[in-house]
This record gives C-alpha cells, structure tokens and sequence, in this order.
C-alpha cells in the first residue's frame, strides 16, 4: 500500500471513528430533548447555548463517581462487560460504506475503513457477540437481578437474530452478493431496496430494536422489574460505557438500515449532482464534493433512523416477557420465511417479465 | 353508574386482524407523540423568567413605614407571640427626644430580626401585628444564601424603603378576582397601586 493511500485511509478510519463517537455523544443529548420535546417539556437546556455542553458534562459526572466492585463479583469479568459491549460496538462501523471514494493524486479511496466482500456477514457475527458484553457484565455482578438481565438479553438477542438473518436473506437473493458497498452500488439513484422489500424492511427495523436493548424490547434493562437489569451493579465510567454502548449500536443499525433498505449514500437524482459537479469543478474536486454531498445523505438517513429509534421509545410502553417470545419465534420468524418465498417467486418469475415488458 | 362521558365499557371480544398486526396501533401512537413534540412548550425558565403569584403570595417579610417615613413597629412582640415556628425575635427600645420623625410610637424595636431558615411563610405575623407594621411581600422571595449568617434577616434588610415603597395593586383574594374580572372585560386600566391597606 502506498504512503498517500495510506494516510487517506488512516484519515476515513479515524474520522468515522470520532464521528461516530461523536454522533453516540450527542445521542445522550438528543435522546433527552426529544424525551423533552414529545413530552412537552424543553429537555436539558442549561449547559452552554441549548444544552449543547450536557454530553461533557455528563461525562464529567461520570468520571467523577466512585468506580465500584462489588465484593463477590468476578472482578475480572466485571471489568471486562463494559469493555467487550464497547469493542463490539465500536467494530461493527469498520465495513460500512458511508461514502463512494475520495480521489487523490490520481488514487481512489473508498470511504470505508475495509471493503469486505463478506460485509452483512461480518456485521452480524459482531453484533451477535454484542451480548456477551451484557451476558458477561450481568453474571459477573453476581447479583440475582442482573443475571436476569444477562439472561434475558441473552435470550432476546438470540431468539431476534433468527428473524434478523432471514429478513436479510430476502436481500441478498436480491442483489446477489454479501458486500455492503455491492447492496449500495446496485441501489442507485431512488431505486431503494425499501420499495420491494417493505415486509423484509419491518422485520428488519424491529429485530434492530430488539439487537439494540431498546423500548419496546428493553427488557433486560427494565428498571420497573429488575432495578437496572444488567448494569444493576456498575457505576461510574463503567456503567457510562454501557449506556454509550447502547448508544453506538443504535447509531450503527441506523446506519445499517439506511445502507440496506434506503441507499446508503444513494440519493434521487444524483447522477445530475454528479455531472454538474465534475462539470463545475473537473473530474477530482467534483468527484470529491460528489462524494460528501452521497456521505452527508447517509449520515442524514442515519440519524433519521436514531431519530426514530428515540420517537418509538418515547411512544410504546414495554414488550412483556412472554410477548416478546410470541412475537418474535411465532409472528416474524414465518413472516421472514414468507417474505424470503415472496421474493424468490419475484426473482425466479417476476423480474424477467418486468425486463422483458421494458426492453 | 355513569359518571362522565368518556367512560368507556370494557370488553374482552377477539380481536380485528388490523388491531392484531399492532402496526396501525403503533403509527396512530407515533403521530400523537410527533404531534406533541411541535407543540408549543409549558416550561416556564424559572430564574430568567417569573411567573406573577398573585397579590396574596406570603415571599419575604418586610417592616413598613408610614407616609411619613417613620417606622411602624412598636416592639409589641404579638408577631413573635403568634409565629409558630419561632422564627422572630426583637428587642424593645423607648423612642428618645429628637426621634419623632424616626418611630411612629413611643417604643420601638431596636433589633428585629427574621430567621428565614425556620419562617414557614404562614403570615401569621401579618395578621397578628395591630400597627400594620410587618408584611409578607407577594413579588419578593428569600433569595438563595450561601453563608449561615445570610439567614438571619435584621433590620437591614427588612425595613421598608422610602424611594422604593412597597405597593399592591389588591389586597385581599376578592379585591384580585375583582380586579381580574375588570381586566378580562377590558375595564380596569389604570389601577394605582396603593402603598398602605
């Protein structure tokens, strides 16, 4: 690899990289004034203009508390939850795509930190060893309402990856191909994959909800019934790496959503964008600008979806135990299966018809 | 029995395919909650904004003067009497020749002074005092204190400025609810405060 290919990529890694942090900060933030705001209320407004400074000062807060390990818990393992939730949650953004490339000196640089030709498979083997962050956390507190906790995400993540899975076979026999830059590529313009897979695409949102810990799903957290659920025990920065944790996957499904179902970097009419722009400012600053312009769509699509993943908890109250079981083994699991044969009869049969009737 | 209209009667019937599929129920549940977060907010940013409590909030003590600027307090010590928390004490002093124009009466109060840590803002003081000397401010509260000997008001800070009276616009609940009235029906204009009840 060359030294310029180098520090471009080193650049992208660690621009999404902050970003991402960024993005997982100012949830905390917007999660509160959006709770405000649905609740007719302001939200936090009292750090700095708006409450802009609140993240810091949360954080600042969390430093600052006394960092606690209980007497009986596997100290070991305790420390190692928060860090285990924190290193998934963080390797999952490494092969989306949030942009097309950047050109420079005669070099073109996806705006991703590694092309992997194995892409979805890579994000679902992550986020499935996402758990053991809450798993471990939860048993290792040795405390009866945490390894319920544990227990149940254990349980929830497990039963909702099933569906997670088959919703996105639906996809894959679409585009034919496991790469996220290739389900991108081959969604350009307006020409989402939300438009034929509309089931596929519920199925997914919910399951994410349910991967995510997050309302209506938060069952292994549920302060009503189990205290704090998994985080029962923590304090301090520790229990501040759990909710941050929770934050970051949030993000990266919103950005997984947006990448599989709306686009990614895809956006209507951006073939005209394109040639305005390598016609304005010639073929590598136009490129370039072209690039941010598809980067700056995802991270919009992206935040929609944190947005919404913020509107949902703030409107539906919580799943019951047995509810969720029912809902996901009995309704999206035959749902999934379902929409996997609708879309294969669509490819097998429908699809030559259609070219057909446009050629 | 009935007793309003909204009442609704519950029912255990099997339900419709749109109510099982929950999704309708959830995007109904959305728009609400969409709705609520353009609406206009409630909140009332407290030290930047203060809302007006009414001519009968009971806030800080105050000593009045009369018109002509003399003190009011004669030291009798019924506010003291009366306050069930204990919070007033003061000691009596007799008026001297030359101090006419500083004490109304022939005995006043050298020290007067309010423990605002234990006042429960009752207005018993008030209503004990026969010279109409001691009042509970409806647009002033004890601010917030730092120091333990902020909390001990004397005569400092009790007794009433002559550049800066004390007024009220109504002085008893149906005095205000009378004055509101006029001002909903666009009557009442101008209306003086007035210094002394």
């Amino acid at each position: 690899m060359e030294l310029t290919e180098f520090v471009i990529k080193s650049l992208v890694i660690l621009v999404i990289f902050g970003l991402t942090l960024l993005i997982a900060m100012y949830s905390t933030y917007g999660e509160r004034k959006v709770a405000g705001f649905i609740q007719d209320r302001l939200g936090p407004n009292r750090a700095g203009p708006f409450g802009i400074l609140q993240p810091l000062a949360d954080a600042g807060k969390m430093f600052f508390k006394e960092d606690f390990i209980p007497a009986q818990a596997n100290k070991w393992l305790f420390i190692a939850g928060p860090c285990l939730a924190m290193l998934t949650a963080l390797m999952t953004s490494a092969v989306i795509p949030f942009g097309d490339s950047i050109r420079y000196d005669g070099l073109e640089v996806a705006v991703q930190a590694v092309e992997a030709n194995i892409g979805i498979l890579y994000v679902f083997g992550i986020v499935s060893l996402g758990v053991y962050g809450v798993m471990v956390g939860g048993w290792a507190s040795n405390n009866k309402f945490s390894l319920l906790g544990a227990i149940r995400a254990a349980s929830q993540n497990i039963s909702y990856e099933i569906s997670m899975g088959l919703s996105i076979v639906a996809i894959l026999m679409m585009t034919g191909s496991l790469s996220i830059r290739e389900i991108i590529e081959q969604q350009h313009g307006g020409n989402w994959n939300i438009w034929y897979q509309p089931l596929g695409f519920i199925i997914f949102i919910t399951c994410a909800f349910a991967e995510c810990n997050r309302t209506p799903f938060d069952l292994p957290e549920c302060e009503t019934e189990l205290v704090g659920g998994y985080h029962t025990e923590y304090s301090s920065m520790k229990l501040g790496f759990y909710l941050f944790a929770e934050y970051i996957n949030m993000f990266i499904s919103s950005a997984v959503i947006s990448a599989l179902y709306f686009g990614g970097y895809n956006y209507p009419g951006m073939d005209w964008v394109y040639a305005q722009l390598t016609s304005a400012f010639g073929d590598v600053a136009g490129h370039n600008v072209a690039t941010l312009i598809g980067t700056a769509a995802f991270f919009a699509k992206a935040l929609f979806f944190v947005f919404f993943y913020m509107w949902v908890r703030w409107t539906l109250p919580r799943f019951r135990y047995d509810q969720l079981m029912n809902l996901g083994w009995k309704n999206l699991i035959p749902l999934a299966i379902l929409n996997i044969v609708i879309t294969g009869t669509g490819v097998l049969f429908l699809k030559p018809i259609i070219t057909a009737l446009l050629n | 029995m009935q007793l309003t209209e909204r009442s609704k009667q519950v029912s255990n019937k099997e339900m419709t395919l749109s109510e099982k599929a929950y999704l309708p129920a959830i995007v109904q549940g959305m728009a609400i909650t969409l709705k609520h977060f353009f609406k206009k907010k409630v909140t009332i940013q407290y030290p930047e904004v203060k809302r007006y409590l009414g001519p009968v909030f009971r806030g800080r003590h105050i000593l009045k003067r009369d018109e002509e600027g003399r003190e009011r307090c004669t030291a009798c010590g019924l506010c003291a009497v009366a306050c069930p928390a204990e919070a007033i004490s003061m000691v009596a002093e007799e008026r001297q020749k030359g101090e006419e124009h500083l004490y109304r009466e022939e005995k006043y109060a050298a020290v007067y002074e309010v423990n605002m840590l234990r006042c429960i803002f009752c207005g018993l003081c008030e209503e004990a005092c026969p010279k109409q000397a001691v009042y509970l401010r409806h647009d002033e509260m004890v601010p917030v204190f730092t120091e333990r000997d902020q909390v001990i008001w004397g005569k400092d800070l009790l007794v009433e400025n002559m550049n800066n009276r004390y007024k009220r616009e109504a002085w008893t609940k149906e005095e205000a609810r009378q004055l509101d009235q006029k001002r909903a029906e666009g009557q009442a204009a101008g209306v003086e405060p007035r210094a002394i009840p």
